[in-house]
């Protein structure tokens, strides 16, 4: 069969939605069946994803799979993939598999209800990756909200309104202006195809500027960048186990996306000129919240602190423009949508044991749980991007890329890479070593075969990817190579045209 | 027969009349019981129908009747279509309501198909007098509406408020129509607009002053700020489907008088109400997006919503283009089936026979009712503007519209005060999802259920096929231009 005349992207798109029409379709107390369904479909999805990988030709720089039809005037319902956001597509359907596992037994309340809000989470989450019109991208990108403010605040803990409003409102203050930035655009160039946005449209160098700015603020916050992190936090602890997972796996990595996606390819006058200023606000993040990281004592918000600085490598990655430094923000993100899905799964394990997440609470944990403690040891290291786990790739190559441009920012950047081993390691400390005192915790079980069915894939990607990370460089490598190309031109002929002297009337002496 | 058939562009209008007429007599010679409402009002639900298949029927060439003074053309099909659902959709929503709170009588849908020939011939009107005269035999019909529940101290007081505040506008209005008429020599918008090619005409301070007092009493009836003063009390003191159709028709016809004055009659001094309309925009985005926070009465919240939706619809108008009249027009036709859709909600707030509007009573509804609360979470977030719902379009095309008249800082500050505004929609969804249930309510009406299902469906089906709606109003936007 031929799957590139299939609208093969729409079905990997709309397939989990059909799930929840199809939940919302059972009895109300059809617990178990809407927990089957929801798998069912779910790894459905993903392996139509993993089909269009198969077929997807990763020396090809320009979208593939695409589909163009008629939507609402100038809008169009156009979808397609390229290098960049392959990858995110199957990351996105390999964790919501995973997700619903883990929420299998953890949550017992409102199940159907619950279920439905992941598929259609997931719809709109496949939706933003491979949407190639603004106006598309971007009723995905907002419409992504509406699940996820319902998931921490239904299925969340004890603060959980506090902390879906505070997700909600933010990111939808983010993205409004980034709603007014699409509309200029379209104003300016008739058009909303992001391709064609992409190359062919220039923006004029002030118009840039503006553009660039609100684009930034919806991103920056979705990232989260310092300074406008704190809604992740509150959003993380809040969070069921598999909601913080989606959060911190695929949610976050929107924000990088469209910095690769949009400022990048279409204000790359704007980029240039701003990158300073992505430096420092990554700079400062990876190491201010490196050390607030270690100050935490709740283990979701600890890892919460350690993808804001993880994140910084991406942002600053991106930002250099360069094609290492590209790279390796690709291979950061998808890597830490690996390991932080992963620390929030083992945090999710304890948590179904004990209720607390308290680093206080825990402690000689390598006793009763020796396959869990070997688990989290693999993550944790992951974390901290020991050699060996993806973690190091992205890590390192982010670094390399920023190296080329900025020595200093390279050199700061660097002392996370410490601080992230200092926090990491003084968590696993505190949680698995240590004797074994308190008497709760001398009943725990190890994991369960379910927990062992969600947690061994992600160890051994962990692995598989620090070892040999070229199929996911490979796929990325052509379209993230023509990126930088444009990027590099389209600077170079503005520094031209900027040092050029203009022709401007010297003023008479008075 | 000729002399009959000039007459023919204004058959929907003479219908109504006519129907308003024959309904009148209809319920003054049967028993005065809730039987004969419920049937009166069943007759001026086909009767709008029937007026409104008429209206379709009519051509694309635009026809001027009556000296000027009334013109029939797309735009008037459009919104003539708008009012006469909105009308429709709140009179099926009232049975129930008012049969169980004894006040079903006939006059009730009598008056409320007076208000609708007066709405459709306000937007039909191009001339001045034609205007005041079709707006008032839609306010005075509203105004005994308010009042209808005479037995009822909230009611008579949202109907005196009404009243009073409403006679102050029409002479405002009158003042400033006698003023523009006065300085230019001429009734018809035609006229005017010709007047206004003068290019002194923009320093005339008797056509200024004259343009402001026209514009504030027609924000007084569109409820912009600051003239909005009169909305939360009268939504809150009139019956709640009373309130429904306030919210609804009335206001669709104000703005398509507001919207045809402006473009017809003063097309080439826009500058000068321009200025006003960002204004009052701007007053209402963020009044209606501050004051609703503080409301616990679920019906006042939803008078500040209006009045919050009124500026953003604001914002098209003050573009001052063909696409902002479009977008105008297609936020209206959103914002009618989000209007009549959440208070359909309100009115299956009930139990135990008994109306309850506190929004705490809305607590853990999606535990005990989880279908109303999808709905009404769907409106919720619609009217919040998140998309893929309708509101996110409704809002989209005005803002595109001003960003594309210069009026940037306008639409950055609109989307501002919808982030603002998001937070009150999100905290009914907030009580409806994550507080602990209360008491079931008591099952709702059918026609209440039927319209809550068919409001809901559209808000969220809508972006499957956005451009029917969309290019409907732009063949409107053009043929108002033309």
């Amino acid at each position: 069969m031929n799957i590139t005349a299939q609208p093969i992207l729409s079905i990997v798109t709309f397939l989990p939605l059909v799930g929840a029409l199809f939940i919302a379709t059972l009895p109300k107390d059809a617990t178990q069946n809407a927990r089957w369904v929801a798998l069912w479909f779910t790894l459905g999805t993903f392996l139509v994803s993993l089909l269009i990988w198969w077929h997807f030709d990763a020396a090809n720089p320009h979208y593939q799979f695409v589909e163009d039809h008629a939507w609402l005037g100038d809008f169009r319902y156009k979808m397609g993939v390229d290098g960049i956001s392959m990858l995110f597509v199957i990351l996105t359907t390999f964790l919501m598999p995973l997700c619903v596992l883990a929420s299998w037994e953890s949550i017992e309340t409102r199940v159907k209800e619950y279920m439905i809000a992941f598929l259609v989470l997931e719809t709109l989450m496949i939706g933003v990756f491979c949407a190639l019109d603004l106006i598309l991208f971007y009723l995905f990108f907002e419409g992504s909200l509406i699940p996820m403010f319902l998931i921490i605040g239904v299925w969340g803990g004890p603060r959980r309104v506090y902390a879906s409003f505070k997700f909600f409102l933010y990111t939808l203050l983010g993205s409004v202006l980034m709603l007014v930035a699409i509309i200029v655009m379209y104003g300016y160039a008739g058009t909303t195809d992001i391709e064609k946005l992409a190359l062919t449209t220039r923006f004029p160098a002030d118009m840039q500027w503006w553009l660039w700015l609100a684009f930034f603020a919806s991103f920056a916050v979705k990232m989260p960048m310092w300074p406008v992190h704190t809604w992740l936090p509150d959003a993380h602890v809040e969070a069921p186990t598999a909601g913080s997972v989606i959060l911190a796996a695929i949610l976050l990595k929107m924000g990088g996306y469209g910095f690769l996606r949009f400022s990048l390819p279409m204000f790359p006058v704007a980029s240039a000129e701003f990158a300073p200023l992505v430096f420092a606000l990554s700079v400062i993040a990876i190491i201010y919240t490196s050390l607030v990281a270690l100050a935490q004592e709740d283990i979701k918000k600890l890892i919460a602190y350690s993808s804001v600085a993880h994140m910084g490598f991406v942002t600053m990655g991106i930002f250099s423009g360069t094609q290492q430094g590209v790279d390796g923000a690709v291979f950061q993100m998808l890597s830490h949508g690996i390991i932080s899905a992963a620390l929030f799964l083992c945090v999710g394990v304890v948590y179904d044991r004990m209720h607390t997440r308290e680093i206080a609470a825990y402690g000689g944990l390598a006793d009763r749980m020796p396959i869990y403690a070997a688990i989290f040891m693999v993550f944790t290291m992951g974390n901290v991007g020991l050699p060996g786990t993806s973690g190091f790739v992205g890590e390192f190559l982010t670094l390399l890329g920023t190296f080329k441009v900025n020595t200093w920012v390279a050199f700061f950047a660097t002392t996370g890479v410490i601080l992230s081993a200092a926090y990491a390691l003084y968590l696993y400390r505190r949680v698995v070593f240590g004797p074994l005192e308190k008497p709760a915790l001398k009943a725990l079980d190890d994991l369960s075969v379910r927990e062992m069915v969600v947690l061994v894939p992600l160890v051994v990607l962990t692995i598989f990817y620090g070892f040999y990370p070229a199929p996911v460089l490979d796929v990325t490598g052509a379209s993230v190579k023509t990126l930088v190309q444009n990027f590099e031109a389209q600077v170079g002929a503005a520094a031209a045209a900027v040092s050029t002297p203009t022709p401007t009337p010297t003023p008479a002496a008075p | 027969m000729s002399e009959l058939q000039q007459f023919a562009p204004v058959l929907p209008e003479i219908v109504m009349a006519v129907g308003a007429m024959v309904l009148l007599m209809t319920g003054v010679f049967r028993a005065d019981t809730a039987e004969t409402g419920v049937a009166v009002s069943w007759i001026a639900v086909v009767l709008m129908a029937t007026t409104a298949f008429l209206v379709s029927m009519q051509g694309d060439a635009p026809l001027i009747l009556f000296d000027g003074a009334f013109t029939v053309d797309i735009y008037g099909r459009f919104l003539k279509v708008l009012v006469l659902v909105g009308s429709a959709g709140a009179l099926i929503l009232s049975h129930g309501y008012l049969t169980r709170a004894e006040a079903m009588r006939f006059e009730i849908p009598v008056l409320v198909v007076l208000a609708t020939t007066g709405m459709m011939l306000m937007v039909s009107a191009s001339d001045i007098i034609a205007l005041y005269l079709s707006l008032e035999l839609m306010s005075l019909a509203l105004y005994v509406l308010a009042a209808v529940r005479r037995d009822q101290l909230r009611s008579s007081e949202a109907g005196l408020k009404y009243f009073v505040l409403g006679a102050l506008s029409s002479g405002m209005l009158l003042y400033g129509l006698s003023l523009i008429y006065g300085f230019t020599g001429t009734t018809s918008f035609a006229g005017l607009a010709s007047a206004m090619t003068d290019p002194a005409a923009g320093n005339n301070l008797g056509i200024i002053v004259g343009l402001v007092f026209l514009l504030v009493g027609l924000a007084f009836k569109v409820s912009a700020v600051p003239f909005h003063m009169w909305t939360p009390d009268v939504y809150e003191g009139a019956p709640t489907p009373i309130a429904a159709f306030f919210a609804a028709a009335p206001k669709i016809a104000a703005f398509a008088l507001l919207v045809r004055v402006l473009y017809d009659a003063f097309p080439g001094i826009t500058p000068k109400w321009q200025q006003i309309i960002v204004f009052l925009s701007i007053a209402s985005m963020l009044l209606g997006a501050f004051a609703a926070i503080g409301q616990t009465s679920i019906k006042r919240l939803l008078a500040y919503s209006s009045i919050g939706h009124v500026g953003f619809a604001l914002v098209g108008l003050a573009a001052g283009t063909e696409a902002g009249a479009q977008s105008v027009l297609v936020y209206l036709a959103i914002y009618l089936v989000m209007t009549l859709g959440s208070f359909a909600c309100v009115l299956a707030m009930r139990r135990k026979e008994e109306m309850v509007e506190e929004i705490n009573e809305l607590a853990g509804l999606s535990q005990t009712n989880l279908p109303l609360a999808f709905a009404m979470g769907s409106l919720m977030f619609s009217l919040a503007g998140i998309p893929p719902l309708a509101g996110f379009f409704a809002k989209f095309y005005v803002l595109d519209a001003a960003v594309r008249a210069g009026l940037t800082p306008l639409a950055v500050i609109g989307v501002i005060a919808s982030v603002v505004g998001a937070y009150y929609y999100l905290r009914i969804v907030k009580i409806m999802f994550f507080d602990d249930p209360q008491d079931r309510f008591s099952a709702a009406d059918t026609e209440v259920t039927a319209v809550i299902a068919l409001s809901a469906l559209l808000v969220v089906g809508y972006v499957l096929y956005p451009s029917l709606l969309v290019d409907a109003a732009s063949a409107a936007a053009r043929s108002l231009l033309s």
